[in-house]
């Protein structure tokens, strides 16, 4: 192929999933064919129920090299996971 | 013997036909449709073996599914004339698959109906068999028809190769809607459908597809046709030899 199609990432919902997983990426023209390929290369082995797709272009990433002040900073603040609480006998679902 | 003539021309059709695409493997214009194909080729290679197994079951010569499928000679095998042809380009391959899934499909359909009230074991087989299978073709008929549109109603280059995919394969397109004596005795029988009858919904189907395409159907072309009979075009015998190499070199090897 002298031009290639644009790339779109797939995302599947399993069939016990109740969310929709990002599973990797294809090439197709439009949407509709991005879903038949999905459809074709990530559902085989019967991934799945249902099939998003996105284009590639649409997608807003953070930068690798902002990681630090990204993330660095929830590195040392343990207090926000909810470790420190003593739940009361008989609470249930937690 | 009817019941095993008229399964055997739909396995035959199966078998071919998913031989064709098979070659694709490794070559298909991209990833993605690479796996379209072979994917297609599988649903109809399982097709061709369940229902070759239905066959072993019926007839009283001893063959295995096996035998059937890659042991025949060139006149034995039935199927149409339309798939055992060249994959040629991307052009000719799915225009193929168009014209095989808009007769299959409404095939499968119609001996449903007529299935559903019978009771015989091997026809409740053959039933699941196409319940699963309909399903399968309802997708490569779709799956066809979008890239007939998209290549036909595309660039300059894809449509002169869809016109000339059109005018090298239509001659084949008709054969699927003949009837001969198996046909016949298969109807008479209650489980056979008469080709003939789907030809209308099949010739609209494609009429539809064609005009979202561009495409024209061309006029006055002489229909081929010998398969379902046995006479093949000169293309069967070098697909056989391929097909039955394995079996043919070391016999009764298996998995």
């Amino acid at each position: 192929m002298e031009k290639e199609l644009p790339l779109w990432e797939v995302f599947i919902r399993s069939r016990q999933g109740l969310d929709h997983k990002h599973v990797g990426s294809l090439h197709a023209a439009d949407a509709q064919m991005a879903i038949e390929n999905a459809r074709d290369v990530y559902t085989r082995r019967q991934e799945g129920v249902s099939i998003w797709v996105v284009e590639s272009v649409h997608i807003t990433a953070s930068d690798p090299a902002d990681s630090d002040p990204l993330f660095e900073p929830a590195k040392d603040k343990a207090y926000r996971h909810p470790t420190f609480y003593q739940l009361p006998e008989g609470i249930k679902h937690i | 013997m009817t019941f095993y003539d008229y399964i055997i021309r739909l396995a035959d059709n199966n078998l071919i036909l998913g031989h064709r695409l098979s070659e694709w493997c490794g070559h298909g214009p991209f990833l993605e449709q690479d796996m379209a194909m072979t994917n297609i080729s599988l649903d109809l290679i399982g097709q061709a073996r369940s229902m070759y197994a239905l066959a072993a079951e019926v007839n009283s010569k001893g063959e295995s599914e096996d035998d059937i499928a890659f042991l025949r000679l060139e006149h034995e095998y039935q199927n149409l004339l339309l798939v055992e042809q060249p994959n040629g380009d991307f052009a000719h391959t799915v225009l193929r698959q168009l014209f095989f899934a808009s007769f299959q499909l409404p095939l499968y359909q119609a001996m449903l109906l007529k299935l559903n009230g019978l009771t015989d074991e091997h026809f409740v087989t053959l039933r699941g068999v196409l319940e699963k299978a309909v399903m399968e073709v309802t997708y490569h008929k779709r799956w066809s028809s979008e890239w007939v549109i998209r290549l036909g109603d595309g660039t300059a280059e894809s449509h002169s190769r869809m016109v000339t995919a059109v005018n090298e394969l239509y001659r084949y397109y008709g054969e699927a809607f003949i009837s001969d004596a198996v046909d016949d005795a298969a109807v008479s029988e209650g489980y056979g459908v008469r080709p003939e009858e789907l030809k209308a919904e099949a010739d609209q189907y494609i009429d539809d597809i064609f005009r979202q395409a561009n495409l024209n159907i061309p006029v006055d072309t002489y229909m081929q046709r010998g398969g379902k009979q046995g006479v093949h075009s000169e293309y069967m015998g070098y697909l056989l030899s391929e097909l039955q190499y394995m079996q043919r070199a070391y016999p009764n090897a298996s998995w």
